[in-house]
């Protein structure tokens, strides 16, 4: 039985006032250096959604633009934007700020959102065109409260607040008076989480096909962590977010790997898959607020629009096999073990190399390469180079080293097995996930013969372990259902009688 | 250079003496080697961490530099660090960590 990616959907949301409340470098900078000429000047680099919109790299990450078209455009991106760009795209959509609020609070299982009345009456009208948002998600909008009670949350109940161009139109208030693990902070990070993830998950029940019902499980793969003071990562966003989506016949649970986690889940799911024990599994991530503004001191010293201004969510769909949709390798996967080591060769040969080998297959055998896929436009301004570049670089000179291509053919594999970045830089986003949705079509229409998607982590972060982390698999394209074996009693009953025959005979020929 | 490694790199050069330090970088770019050069050597230039305004002039090379790569195993750098030494552009690295070297190493 093969495990077949069904669908992928990717969703965005633009949250320019949760940059600058929110986000962990501007935070931190409010903390340290209150007046500082960095916080200052960041509102003026804020963009507008339609700008946001416009990107390019956004509209690569929601499917409107494939990666080789991002990588014809002209650059900086942030100038280049694509006229008449449209909300909704094949793979999802980018949503606005204001409605985004209105989706938090409708994720709110325990009164811990409120939103300004007329705000509310506003924005939900808006909300109510959007095509997936069912009436049962609309209800959970609760009416508004009055401007003085959200001042005075925020002024005196350690309340989050929530921004519109730097107005409060909400908060969020702590969901406990001591604990910090259910401090304003995390359930609005949490709620932003879950929020955003759910979102993805509505694209991919409605552009899938799929009765919602029919979705056995979830996993959760992002990197935030929910539970109170005593089980601080207790969990489950996968169900919590499953709930919300509609999904009544899931169970769930959330899997942790920092950026390999979605590589780790999507492994996890084909095999739950293929082993038999569920029919339809989801693997589901949604964003984050603090890396928001990440490396927004160097965009803003650099002239740049804060592009970190984007809560990024995905979900893949794996099922069954139909005999149409590309599959999963599960029997050659790739693996970064405690004994490999944190070199990049030794990181590399161990995600790529390693389970070619064991394929017989050669690096250049493998026709797209997705590694960390970030949008180079957001990293290099922060002295982090492109990332997706190093990646492909990295993974051709391991061909050059093992003898399976020229060095003077380095440049040009790069070209012909890599891509340009596109993904935005929240963490487990990147990690090569952004790419399966593309692969996936890719795939389907005979464009490539097989691609791998590889998810690396760094857990040093966690200040656990100094090991390194990754996972890798081949995309292959499905060349029909593989009918099984099956015996019916008659085959069994002469094939037994045939293997008695054949055993008396053997000891009456001992006899003789 | 990351909070906790500055911090570490200070704890060190107290303990032994920064005479006695050699900081080995694995940056993948001359620039990011060149910042985390100067914050060993001139301090911080971002004015974030525990070596803002520290200048401990230590003696710092990249790892694909010729003066750490003699001091390797041939068959543990071939291993290790010969696809990364491809990948680089060791002229600009090296031209860089020259540069840094010549105007705040003390040692």
């Amino acid at each position: 039985m093969k495990s077949v990616i069904t669908w992928a959907s990717y969703v965005l949301v633009h949250t320019p006032d949760m940059v600058i409340a929110n986000g962990s470098t501007q935070t931190t900078e409010r903390i340290v250096n209150p007046n500082s000429e960095y916080l200052q000047k960041l509102p003026k680099h804020i963009r507008s959604y339609e700008s946001a919109l416009s990107y390019p790299p956004n509209r690569c990450y929601i499917g409107d633009i494939t990666p080789a078209q991002l990588g014809a455009m002209e650059q900086p991106y942030y100038e280049n934007g694509i006229e008449d760009a449209e909300r909704f795209s094949k793979f999802g959509e980018i949503m606005p700020e204001d409605e985004f609020y209105l989706l938090i609070q409708a994720c709110d299982s325990f009164d811990l959102v409120f939103l300004e009345e007329n705000f509310v009456k506003t924005t939900k009208e808006k909300l109510s065109k959007h095509p997936l948002m069912r009436e049962d998600i609309l209800n959970r909008i609760k009416n508004g409260v009055s401007k003085g009670e959200i001042e005075r949350f925020i002024n005196e109940e350690h309340a989050e607040g929530l921004y519109i161009k730097g107005e409060a139109v909400g908060f969020v208030k702590r969901a406990h008076d001591v604990d910090p693990n259910l401090s304003a902070h995390i359930m609005l990070e949490n709620l932003v989480s879950k929020a955003s993830s759910v979102l993805s998950l509505l694209h991919t029940i409605d552009k899938s096909g799929i009765d919602p019902s029919e979705i056995d499980y979830v996993i959760e793969c992002s990197e935030e962590a929910c539970g109170d003071m005593n089980q601080r990562g207790g969990g489950n966003f996968a169900k919590a977010e499953a709930e919300i989506a509609g999904l009544m016949g899931a169970t769930g649970s959330d899997l942790r790997g920092f950026c390999a986690a979605p590589a780790h889940a999507m492994v996890t799911a084909a095999s739950l898959v293929k082993a038999g024990t569920f029919k339809h599994v989801i693997v589901t991530a949604g964003g984050s607020t603090a890396k928001l503004g990440m490396n927004g001191k160097d965009h803003v010293k650099k002239g740049l629009p804060v592009l970190e201004d984007m809560v990024a969510s995905f979900s893949i769909l794996i099922s069954v096999d139909d005999g149409v949709n590309p599959y999963i390798d599960l029997d050659h996967v790739g693996r970064h073990t405690v004994g490999t080591g944190s070199s990049p060769q030794a990181v590399i040969s161990s995600l790529v190399l390693h389970p070619l080998q064991s394929a017989n297959l050669r690096i250049p055998d493998i026709d797209k390469y997705a590694a960390e896929m970030q949008n180079p436009e957001i990293t290099k301004p922060a002295g982090a180079g492109d990332v997706p570049l190093a990646n492909f670089k990295m993974i051709g000179a391991l061909a050059v080293k093992e003898g399976q291509l020229e060095r003077k053919e380095l440049n040009s594999f790069i070209e012909k097995h890599g891509m340009p970045g596109w993904a935005p830089t929240q963490g487990h986003i990147p990690s090569g996930v952004p790419y399966v949705g593309f692969a996936r079509e890719a795939l389907m229409k005979g464009e490539i013969k097989n691609a791998m998607i590889v998810g690396k982590g760094s857990l040093f972060l966690g200040r656990l372990t100094n090991l390194f982390d990754g996972i890798s698999f081949m995309m292959l394209p499905n060349t029909g259902v593989e009918e099984e074996k099956q015996f019916d009693d008659k085959q069994l009953k002469s094939m037994l009688a045939d293997a008695l025959r054949k055993f008396a005979q053997s000891l009456g020929g001992e006899g003789e | 250079m990351d909070l906790e490694n500055q911090k570490r790199v200070l704890e060190l050069s107290e303990k032994y003496g920064p005479e006695n330090l050699v900081i080995i970088l694995g940056a993948a770019e001359g620039e990011a080697a060149g910042l985390a050069a100067e914050t060993v050597t001139a301090g911080d230039p971002t004015f974030a961490g525990p070596l803002t305004g520290v200048q401990l002039g230590l003696r710092v090379y990249h790892v694909c530099e010729e003066e750490i790569k003699s001091e390797i195993d041939p068959d543990i750098y071939d291993e290790q660090i010969s696809m990364m030494e491809m990948v680089l552009d060791i002229d600009d690295i090296v031209s860089e960590m020259t540069a840094i070297r010549d105007e705040f190493c003390k040692y």
